[in-house]
């Protein structure tokens, strides 16, 4: 798949789940299971891509400077710092561990 | 709009201008991780305007940044499946934006976290119709900007690790969940999650790893194990 296609075809997915919530009988999604699986939902797939995004290199395992970083992120967010600036606080860090070492 | 607004109205609009530019901002770090990621200034941008949810434009090019091109499947699937709960939000936003085809179509596109955790905190149905599209509209037109802005610094930084942003994509995925993390329930499945996908890096195609670990919310949710109270919006977080 190029770029393009990848690009284009997520993106009319996801403007077209908007657009169903206002077509379909909400009846069809009033059960509270599916209602709580498309939360967990939501909380899995961020959960995954933060192990993944923080340990991954490829096809491996791999500690490095990004484990302190977010350690350091999730501090700040439990510190209610901005949004924006955990991210370039973790940025900071990762950056400077690696020039560091 | 009618000119005489009531005081609800106002609130609703103040509130939704404060989380709408709070929010906006984190249009920099998509647009520069985006670039980073691969995708071209263009493809950066249609990413914001079309698709317009933010945990499914971080999904996309995380997966990408990891897997490349190759993961691409895998990376619309994670997308989709983040999106999954715009349809819910829509589904209680229909009557709040009431009957028309264009105001639906407009209604649609507008319709992420923060526009419908601002309009279900009102009281009035006047004051959840302003709040819904002044937070709507408000993070759309600075979503759109941030990105342009951070596409085009991204665009100028060049090499990834050499700068930390790969730990700032992991960082920026963390605050998108922190909101949501309020419950035993959403906590475990976290864990679980980030565990499972972490544990089958090494064995999966890159991308698979994060679509095979959200089955822990299929498991966790379908038999309701640790206990779940009834779900509502996130109060942030999230475009």
């Amino acid at each position: 798949m190029t770029a393009w296609q990848i690009v284009i075809l997520a993106s009319i997915v996801c403007a077209a789940l908007k657009v169903a919530g206002y077509l379909i009988p909400p009846k069809a999604f009033e059960h509270p299971t599916v209602a709580r699986i498309a939360n967990l939902m939501t909380v899995a797939l961020l959960a995954a891509l933060i192990g993944v995004q923080t340990f991954g290199a490829g096809q491996a395992v791999q500690l490095d400077a990004r484990v302190p970083a977010v350690l350091v992120a999730a501090v700040l967010y439990a510190l209610r710092v901005p949004f924006v600036v955990v991210v370039i606080a973790a940025a900071v860090v990762a950056a400077g561990i690696r020039m560091l070492t | 709009m009618a000119t005489q607004r009531t005081p609800e109205e106002r609130a609703a609009i103040r509130s939704g201008l404060a989380v709408g530019l709070a929010t906006a901002v984190y249009g920099i770090s998509f647009g520069a991780l985006a670039t980073l990621s691969g995708l071209d200034v263009w493809q950066t941008c249609f990413l914001s305007l079309v698709m317009f949810t933010g945990g499914s434009q971080f999904a996309l090019i995380g997966v990408l940044a990891s897997g490349g091109l190759a993961a691409g499947p895998a990376a619309i699937t994670s997308a989709a499946l983040l999106g999954t709960r715009n349809v819910f939000y829509s589904i209680r936003m229909a009557p709040v934006v009431g009957p028309g085809f264009w105001r639906r179509a407009a209604a649609a596109q507008l319709t992420i976290d923060e526009s419908v955790a601002v309009s279900t905190a009102q009281t009035t149905l006047g004051a959840q119709r302003a709040g819904f599209w002044v937070t709507g509209l408000a993070i759309y037109l600075g979503w759109n900007l941030t990105t342009l802005v951070g596409a085009l610094i991204g665009d100028l930084l060049g090499d990834v690790s050499a700068y930390g942003l790969d730990a700032a994509a992991a960082a920026a995925f963390l605050g998108l969940l922190w909101p949501r993390l309020k419950e035993r329930q959403t906590q475990a499945v976290a864990v679980a999650a980030a565990v499972v996908a972490t544990l089958l890096t090494p064995v999966l195609v890159p991308g698979l790893p994060v679509l095979v670990a959200a089955g822990v919310a299929l498991v966790v949710g379908g038999f309701n194990l640790f206990g779940a109270k009834p779900t509502k919006p996130p109060a942030g977080g999230d475009a």
